[in-house]
């Protein structure tokens, strides 16, 4: 028992160590470190500051007001910022294969995921944090609180991370095939964050059927959200789906384990 | 002694600026797999964002003066112009940045080329190259998948003259934000500011016409606005004959005097490096 919980935290040990180096190492440079963290806070803020803008023209957005819409930001906002915190490194797989460093980390005694996430560890993302923090509490203003709701909360922000976690992670893996298509990722992990900032009522059916079962990223915000904010599903599916984004949670764990894992197994160093 | 006729400077050939492009071009042409995903990202956020702006104008069918079909049209320019101008940063003054930081501006400075032309060609050629791909492809999806307005005439005219205009704008703004490296060592701060304003002030998170008055046409006014505002106004004829000219004759203005701001700082710059001993 001591020996498997010794095995689940080993690797939050050495990402603590690695990633306090490069804290320090970035703190070298002060005055860099917090302009851009002061201009990382400004830019992810933009996207909230262009829905304030459109909302001066309309009254609501597929059926959701500004509070409402603010809630949805922020939980997959606080989702995706967690996970780029954590692992947004793992984009860089491409070119730490092209330049070696892959081969180097893989001989050294730390888990080759932790090495590849805690690399140049930068401590200002955590500016991205706080800015959809700060979103996310303006939506909470509008919520009409109960226990069940506040659990369903909690729950949707934890599984909107590891959503995001292992779409950062599954995806990248794409880059021990093809280095230079790290840009893909983007369009499923960044595209994923925008789509989930609005009310999914204005994407049309299909397009919300594939977000809810074949990437399942409608969980990170839309379902659990309707069942906060006390809305009923625009789209007729069944409730129970507001409160599966466990199971999401745990099924895009599962495929980017293994799509790591598969990654892992087919890489042959630069060259192959 | 007979004196040996020096060049004063050699000014170089047109036909240098032509090549450094051209190559430029040919350098980016070479990553086929990452052009390719670019393409598909600038693609998936362009349905995201039509979508949105469907909803948003079936709310309020004449926002900001805009129909649907400019709305959804402005999302593709939005798209075409993301990389051509460098929303993002990068391009040939984040080159320069890195050789500022590295000392290898050094062998830039004593080549007998102008250090901004050669810089300029090679952006040009850049844009040139990411207009072609990463500008078009994303435009012909958009055309399949929505309702566009294409334009015919005078607008396509007035929207090609604004895309030079809005490349040199964008490099001008660029590379002095690569020039802070000679003072501050590390760029990543202004040019992370820069990013910010050009996202917002080009149109790219919101249209500018959606502003409300009076920060609508002090976004207008300033240099941003020609990164996108102003060619998707030109292609969807929201401006027009003598106001188009205008728009034109400002965004040219804004041109000139970002890159006479370019040419001053980097002299004093030289002088910098100079008394530095390189």
């Amino acid at each position: 028992m001591a020996d498997l919980l010794a095995r689940a935290v080993a690797p939050a040990v050495d990402f603590t160590r690695i990633g306090a180096l490069w804290v320090r190492a970035s703190m070298a440079y002060p005055v860099s470190f917090w302009l851009l963290a002061v201009s990382s806070f400004l830019i992810t803020g933009l996207d909230f500051a262009g829905i304030v803008v459109i909302l001066g023209n309309i009254d609501d957005l597929g059926g959701f007001g500004l509070h409402e819409i603010a809630f949805l930001y922020g939980a997959s906002g606080l989702g995706i910022a967690f996970a780029d915190l954590l692992v947004g490194r793992v984009e860089r797989l491409g070119q730490m294969i092209r330049l070696g460093r892959l081969d180097v980390m893989m001989v050294k005694p730390v888990p080759l995921l932790v090495q590849v996430c805690a690399d140049e560890f930068a401590l200002r993302r955590l500016a991205r944090v706080l800015q959809a923090g700060v979103v996310f509490g303006v939506g909470c203003w509008t919520v009409d609180w109960t226990l069940p709701r506040v659990g369903a909360s909690v729950v949707m922000v934890v599984c909107s991370a590891l959503i995001f976690f292992s779409l950062f992670v599954g995806l990248a893996c794409v880059q021990f095939w093809t280095t230079d298509s790290a840009e893909v990722a983007s369009a499923f992990t960044y595209g994923g964050n925008t789509v989930t900032s609005y009310p999914l009522s204005v994407f049309p059916s299909e397009v919300v059927k594939a977000l809810t079962f074949v990437v399942p990223i409608a969980f990170v915000s839309w379902y659990p959200a309707l069942f906060v904010l006390g809305r009923p599903d625009p789209f007729g599916l069944p409730s129970w789906l507001q409160h599966a984004a466990p199971v999401a949670a745990a099924v895009c764990l599962l495929a980017a384990g293994l799509a790591w894992r598969a990654g892992v197994r087919h890489y042959r160093s630069t060259g192959s | 002694m007979p004196a040996v006729p020096v060049p004063q400077s050699a000014a170089p050939h047109p036909s240098l600026y032509a090549a450094v492009a051209a190559r430029s071009f040919r350098r980016y042409a070479t990553y086929v797999a990452a052009t390719l995903a670019g393409i598909f990202t600038n693609s998936v956020f362009g349905v995201i964002t039509s979508f949105v702006y469907v909803a948003v104008w079936r709310a309020n069918p004449t926002a900001g003066g805009y129909d649907v079909t400019d709305a959804v049209t402005y999302v593709w320019i939005g798209q075409a112009m993301l990389m051509t101008v460098c929303m993002f940063g990068g391009g040939s003054p984040d080159a320069l940045a890195s050789r500022i930081r590295s000392g290898d501006v050094a062998v830039d400075l004593y080549r007998p080329v102008s250090l901004l032309g050669w810089y300029l060609a090679a952006d040009l050629g850049r844009a040139a190259y990411h207009l072609l791909t990463r500008g078009a492809a994303p435009l012909l999806v958009g055309g399949l998948l929505f309702d566009l307005r294409w334009p015919l005439g005078w607008e396509l005219l007035w929207f090609g003259l604004s895309l030079p205009l809005a490349v040199a704008v964008s490099f001008a703004l660029r590379m002095l934000a690569a020039l802070s490296a000679f003072w501050l060592l590390d760029d990543t701060g202004p040019r992370s500011l820069l990013n910010f304003l050009a996202v917002f002030g080009s149109g790219l998170t919101v249209p500018l016409v959606l502003f409300p008055d009076g920060v609508r046409e002090v976004l207008t006014a300033l240099p941003f606005a020609a990164y996108l505002q102003l060619p998707a106004d030109l292609w969807l004829g929201q401006r027009t004959g003598v106001d188009a000219l205008a728009a034109l004759g400002l965004a040219a203005g804004w041109a000139v005097v970002l890159l006479t701001a370019c040419a001053w700082v980097l002299r004093a710059a030289e002088r910098r490096v100079v008394v530095q001993g390189g």
